[in-house]
């Protein structure tokens, strides 16, 4: 008698049909995880709202460029393409675990060509999936990437929990290929006709092996080997949610509700406007409920693949600060705060049990663990959420104080004098060459240089101002200054936390720029930039300095004189113009603009920039590190083969200055500001005067 | 344990250039930022802390005017329960006997248990926490730099020469004079100001307290400032006004001389 | 003229540095003044005391007592209150004793208080006048004190140089038995000693120290640099502990260590008196600063007014060039 193998839902496991036993697994199985993801859901349900419904096509095509597209995986050679592969793999594969668990069919029913092709597919793709397997358990267990590791403070390593899943995907696999191979054993034994296998895959390798066992053994690893995928299938999908695998079921959502607009900060309550601020009882987080529901949502999605965290220049240099475990953290509180059974929630306060004040002061904002997160998870808002909450306690170290009192009374944190303000345009030799306009109501223009305090005030940056204004002038702008009316941009109090004063600073200064009636407002500091930019409303359009000299270069008013040296020219990113802004070009292009000048580029340049150490309150603040970011930085030029580092940025010039010394590169490596080392290289035409003089002579 | 802590608001010495005015007969008060006294600051601080350990109420009262009422606001953001101004013209121009003898008064009319001020104002003379206390008959101490609640008594210690702490124990009711770095004050923002900005303010005046005009204000004052001035800039110094290489090369000579190169 | 007195602190025998001062303020105030030194005390410590300042005071009045062994203000000012004739001026040293003391006993006595004087101008019938600083020195004041009632003044410690010629031996009058029960609710326990720190900057010869115009922590290297280079230490004022750059036992004033050094560099530090107060031994004291203002230039023998941070490591390497070219 020539008889087929029996398929799962024919068989009787242990005097129990097939079908129904596998029916009672999957509902089982389907209920146990509707359940868990209730009880996930449920923080959420409690946390902020968050407005995240806008721009539904913008968000749709984000998800196809992040998360089908796996666009920022390639960054990460090894494990970026590794991931893409078992990605792709879920992807094709899910197609048949559904048919499998649901249909309880052996095989798929694709019709025709399709069909086989797809099997073909599949049949590769779950090898691939397996080799993945192998391989990210090898890097696990022998190579040992460092981002991987977990410092003491954090905790236990990861490496079990991470083993013990590769483990039951690749046993997933193994599975699914043993009920496939065993089949097609079987049939070739009674010379039926046989599923083709593809060559190489790891059901092909399994049916060479099965082709000298017995058939009654071939049908009991056919049976065995659906109840094992069945099993693993379903205990993996209600087990993934107690671990880093949960962004297999909430990476998609992520990515769609992803922030989409760069440089923002999230206002302190989404749905109520500034002016009803005052009514609300608390700022920021405070408790863990205080996070939004999207921020929760990011939690859970970290996969703990430690790119933040290894790009991050707190983590870099030993401050108590890493992106990646200030989501673990919090995910771990979720996870033992609202347990699967019993009550949730307590509204302990995070400062101080899950996080230490210094490891959220630590954060520049710089933004690189946003660039780098495969998954979108936000970081910046999550910590300034975390800031606004100290801030309303009082909780504010004391380093921090006296600069924001002084932003207070005086409008710049150094707490000098208004009057004093546009100090830095009345230099003699400077005010012979270019007198600068104060825009106090007797004097109009078309353009505001908006200088900010560091600029306005520090005896080093005010050289930045005066060359600003010489560009300015030089390109024929019809500009001028708020002088002793210009407060502080406000940039850095909203970043650190302190959003009432950063209100009062931005209404002043709105009204500032309003009365003064220009039409467009020029800054050569990034903070200041992206403050009006971004912060700001009902301004007129703003332009980094930068922006402007590569425009005047094309249009010819800038030329330039070569450059008489040997220095070899590296160009720094500014955070706030570089990742904040993406204003990465117009810098590079006015440098390659000047003949004869040459630039090499830092390994960590554009989008990966390295931050020089912060800018405006943390040039006050002092944290615990081992190093300073600056001097890493400025390693880093040095190892770029550069001597002369250009940043556009008053900020980073002070950090990286400052780095030069400590890291005792004096005399072998200086910093210049884009805007000074154009306004030294700008070829001025000679005066109208002159020219008839020499025509005439 | 109710806590009395008197302030003063005074121009901030870190936000301000303090200079003399055109006239060379007082500073120069267009400009001037004025906050909370720095060591009145750690004093309510103070204050909360105890009451965060031990309960009760505390209560910032100033003598002033109705500009010095914005530094009881910020107290109150700070945690502070009360605030008080004593308010009369009949109190313009006290010294530190007048401000000691008007606290006093109210001081008496009050429930506390525990004064503290400031060891000294920027433009004051360490003087008003010891009169008060004398005033009252309280036990007093000054540069006190911790403070333990025992029972009906403190435990509090005090900064004393070579960085040394003397440690003594007082009997309540007493007045503390608070020096700084005991603590880290709280920071306080526009929000928390703004929070508190329509709580109102009780401003008695001379006769509400029952203070006689003539103990107070500039006819009973004793002591009394005539002008500022300035006293000649680099008296004792020698000033080097060369290049920055020059006086290099000029102190180092100098500082050799005097035997600072071993 | 009321009479003079000086309330004179003590400590193991060794009567304070204001004793021969106040001898100064009280002929500032009236030329003519024989002053009368009181201390209190108990035991061959204040007899100690005592015989000493018979050299500088030509009575000196002697409140011995078991209690007043350890200076409790609250009881010495039972005791003066007791012993003072109505209407006398009594002067004591600015400092923790004397702002414990004085405020209070000025209400008891029922006398003006004077706080913290650094020049007596003289006395115009019953007022005495005085300048006084404000603002942490940025500022001096002329201030008129009506002393028709008695004074309790304290004088800010070396304001007033002490006078060459001295009266040879004073006599010694014992008043103890005037000042009768004292009870104190206020009781001394103990003093705790400040921990030693690293380096003990009183052994010093030469001193870099720093104020709040290094800024910032990092900074602090920058010093230590020099220091390194001279064979120095490195102190400083009180803000730079205050924001826990340095240890406490690296500060130098009335709440930190008293220092004797030969040589002290004054970097950044504004010159607040609190901070002068403990710099003794007339040392080279040289100030930078990039405030022209600053009250250290009135104190310094030199002053150079340049930006420290660029500074310091210039003159660091200078010293260093030097010390390679004689160690040739």
């Amino acid at each position: 008698m020539v008889e087929g193998i029996q398929s799962p839902a024919q068989a009787t496991y242990w005097l129990i049909s097939g079908r129904t036993l596998f029916l009672v697994i999957h509902l089982l199985g389907l209920a146990c995880f509707a359940y868990i993801i209730a009880r996930r859901l449920t923080p959420l349900l409690r946390g902020e709202s968050d407005f995240r419904f806008d721009r539904p096509w913008l968000r749709l095509g984000r998800v196809f460029k992040f998360w089908l597209g796996q666009w920022r995986h390639p960054r990460y050679k090894t494990a970026g393409i590794m991931h893409i592969l078992i990605f792709a793999g879920f992807v094709l594969l899910a197609t048949r675990a559904f048919s499998l668990v649901l249909g309880i069919s052996d095989s798929l029913v694709m019709p025709g060509a399709i069909g086989h092709l797809y099997d073909i597919v599949k049949d590769y793709a779950a090898t691939i999936v397996f080799l993945c397997m192998v391989i990210a358990a090898a890097r696990r267990l022998v190579f040992k990437p460092a981002r991987y590791a977990v410092p003491a403070r954090y905790g236990k390593p990861h490496t079990a929990d991470a083993i013990f899943l590769l483990a039951l995907i690749a046993l997933l696999m193994v599975a699914d290929s043993v009920f496939a191979a065993s089949k097609a054993a079987f049939q070739t034994r009674l010379g039926q006709p046989v599923e083709f296998l593809a060559v190489l895959s790891l059901p092909w390798m399994w049916k060479s092996v099965f082709l000298s066992v017995p058939l009654s053994t071939l049908q009991q690893l056919h049976l065995g080997g659906f109840l094992a995928h069945d099993l693993t299938f379903f205990f993996l999908l209600c087990y993934r949610p107690f671990g880093i695998q949960f962004h297999v079921e909430t990476s998609l959502f992520t990515v769609f509700f992803a922030k989409l607009d760069r440089g923002t900060l999230k206002p302190v309550r989404w749905g109520v406007p500034d002016e009803h601020l005052d009514q609300v009882k608390s700022f920021g987080v405070k408790t863990f409920e205080d996070f939004t529901w999207k921020h929760m949502l990011d939690f859970y999605s970290c996969a703990d693949c430690g790119r933040c965290s290894d790009n991050c220049p707190a983590n870099a240099v030993g401050r108590p600060l890493s992106p990646r475990f200030l989501t673990i953290k919090a995910r771990d509180y979720a996870f033992q705060h609202y347990p699967m059974f019993g009550n949730s929630g307590n509204g302990k306060a995070l400062i101080g049990s899950v996080y230490s004040e210094d490891e959220i002061w630590s954060c520049t904002t710089c933004g690189a663990c946003e660039e780098e997160c495969p998954l979108l998870v936000e970081y910046i808002d999550k910590i300034v959420d975390l800031r606004r909450g100290m801030v309303d306690e009082g909780n504010v170290p004391q380093s921090l104080q006296k600069p924001l009192k002084a932003l207070e009374s005086r409008g710049n944190p150094y707490g000098k004098m208004e009057k004093k303000k546009a100090d830095w345009a009345k230099a003699k030799e400077f005010q012979q060459t270019c007198d600068v306009k104060i825009l106090d109501g007797k004097n109009g223009a078309d353009t505001l240089y908006f200088v900010d305090s560091i600029t306005s005030y520090d005896d080093r940056m005010q050289a930045i101002g005066r060359a600003t204004a010489k560009i300015l002038d030089h390109v024929g702008a019809n500009f001028g200054i708020l002088g002793a009316t210009e407060k502080d941009s406000g940039h850095e109090v909203r970043r650190f936390g302190e959003e009432t004063l950063f209100m009062a600073l931005r209404d002043h200064n709105v009204e500032a720029i309003k009365e003064s009636g220009v039409q467009r407002i020029v800054t050569a500091d990034p903070h200041a930039y992206n403050a009006l930019k971004h912060d700001y409303q009902d301004v007129p359009p703003v332009e980094h300095i930068s922006q402007v000299i590569a425009s005047e270069v094309k249009t010819g008013k800038i030329r330039f004189n070569p450059v008489d040296n040997n220095n070899v020219y590296t160009y720094h990113d500014p955070c706030y113009l570089g990742r904040h802004n993406q204003i990465y070009d117009d810098p590079r292009d006015v440098l390659d603009a000047i003949p004869g000048l040459k630039r090499v580029e830092m390994t960590r340049s554009r989008d990966r920039s390295f931050c020089c150490g912060g800018g405006g309150l943390m040039l006050f603040y002092e944290p615990k590190e081992d190093q300073r970011i600056g001097v890493k930085r400025v390693q880093m030029a040095a190892e770029s083969g550069a001597n002369v580092i250009v940043t556009a940025c008053p900020f980073c010039m002070v950090n990286i200055e400052d780095a030069i010394k400590v890291a005792g590169l004096e005399g072998k490596m200086t910093a210049i500001d884009l805007t000074e080392l154009v306004d030294q290289q700008i070829a001025r035409e000679i005066p109208k005067e002159c020219e008839t003089a020499v025509l005439g002579g | 344990m109710e806590i009395l802590v008197c302030a003063r608001r005074v121009p901030d010495t870190s936000e301000n250039e303090i200079e003399l005015n055109s006239a060379g007969n007082d500073i120069e008060r267009d400009d001037l930022v004025y906050s909370i006294n720095e060591w009145d600051n750690y004093a309510v601080e103070e204050a909360l802390q105890i009451v965060a350990r031990v309960g009760g109420n505390v209560t910032v009262v100033t003598v002033g005017g109705e500009d010095d009422e914005e530094i009881l606001r910020r107290e109150m953001a700070m945690g502070a329960n009360h605030g008080v101004l004593i308010s009369d013209d009949a109190f313009r121009g006290s010294d530190g006997r007048g401000l000691a003898t008007i606290l006093a008064v109210f001081v008496r009319k009050g429930p506390y248990d525990l004064i503290l001020t400031g060891v000294q104002a920027e433009d004051g003379g360490a003087q008003v926490g010891g009169m008060l206390a004398a005033l009252l008959d309280y036990p007093f101490a000054s540069l006190v730099n911790s403070v333990e609640v025992l029972d009906g008594k403190l435990k509090v210690s005090r900064e004393i020469a070579g960085g040394n702490k003397e440690i003594n124990e007082i009997d309540l009711p007493c007045v503390l004079s608070i020096q700084t770095g005991i603590n880290e004050p709280r920071y306080v923002g526009m929000r928390g100001i703004r929070q508190v900005a329509s709580i109102p303010i009780p401003t008695p005046s001379a006769s509400d307290l029952g203070i006689d005009p003539a103990t107070v204000g500039q006819a009973a004052a004793k002591v009394k400032r005539v002008d500022y001035f300035v006293p000649a800039l680099g008296k004792g110094a020698e000033m080097l006004q060369g290049s920055r290489e020059e006086n290099i090369d000029k102190l180092l000579e100098l500082v050799a001389a005097k035997g600072g190169l071993k | 003229m009321a009479r003079i007195f000086a309330y004179i602190v003590h400590k193991v025998g060794v009567a304070d540095d204001s004793a021969t001062e106040l001898v100064a303020a009280a002929k500032k105030i009236d030329p003519a003044a024989s002053p009368t030194a009181i201390v209190t005390g108990c035991g061959a410590d204040l007899d100690a005391v005592c015989s000493t300042l018979r050299s500088s005071y030509s009575e000196v009045w002697k409140i011995a007592h078991e209690t007043l062994a350890y200076p409790n203000a609250e009881l010495i000012r039972k005791a003066l209150v007791k012993v003072l004739p109505q209407g006398s001026i009594l002067l004591v040293a600015h400092e923790h004793f004397g702002i414990d003391l004085a405020p209070g006993l000025s209400i008891k006595l029922n006398s003006t208080f004077v706080s913290d004087v650094l020049v007596i101008e003289g006395v115009d019938g019953v007022t005495l006048r005085v300048v006084r600083q404000e603002f942490g020195g940025q500022v001096s004041t002329h201030v008129r004190c009506d002393i028709s009632s008695g004074a309790v003044i304290t004088v800010r410690p070396g304001a007033f140089k002490p006078l060459e010629s001295a009266p040879a031996s004073g006599s010694v009058v014992d008043k103890s038995s005037e000042i009768g029960v004292l009870v104190a609710r206020r009781r001394y326990l103990e003093t705790v000693v400040a921990e030693a720190g690293d380096v003990d900057i009183t052994k010093h010869s030469v001193l870099v120290s720093i104020g709040r115009g290094i800024q910032e922590k990092d900074n602090v290297a920058i010093a230590q640099e020099l220091a390194d280079a001279l064979g120095a230490a490195v102190s400083c004022s009180r803000p730079v502990v205050d924001a826990k750059w340095l240890e406490k036992s690296r500060q130098v004033g009335t709440s930190g260590k008293t220092v004797k050094p030969k040589v002290y560099l004054a970097c950044g530090i504004s010159g607040a008196f609190q901070h002068l107060a403990g710099i003794k031994g007339n040392p080279f004291i040289v100030a930078i600063n990039k405030n022209p203002k600053a009250p250290i230039f009135q104190v310094a023998d030199v002053g150079i007014v340049d930006d420290l941070l660029e500074f310091l490591p210039e003159f660091t390497n200078k010293v260093r060039e030097m010390r390679t070219v004689s160690a040739k």
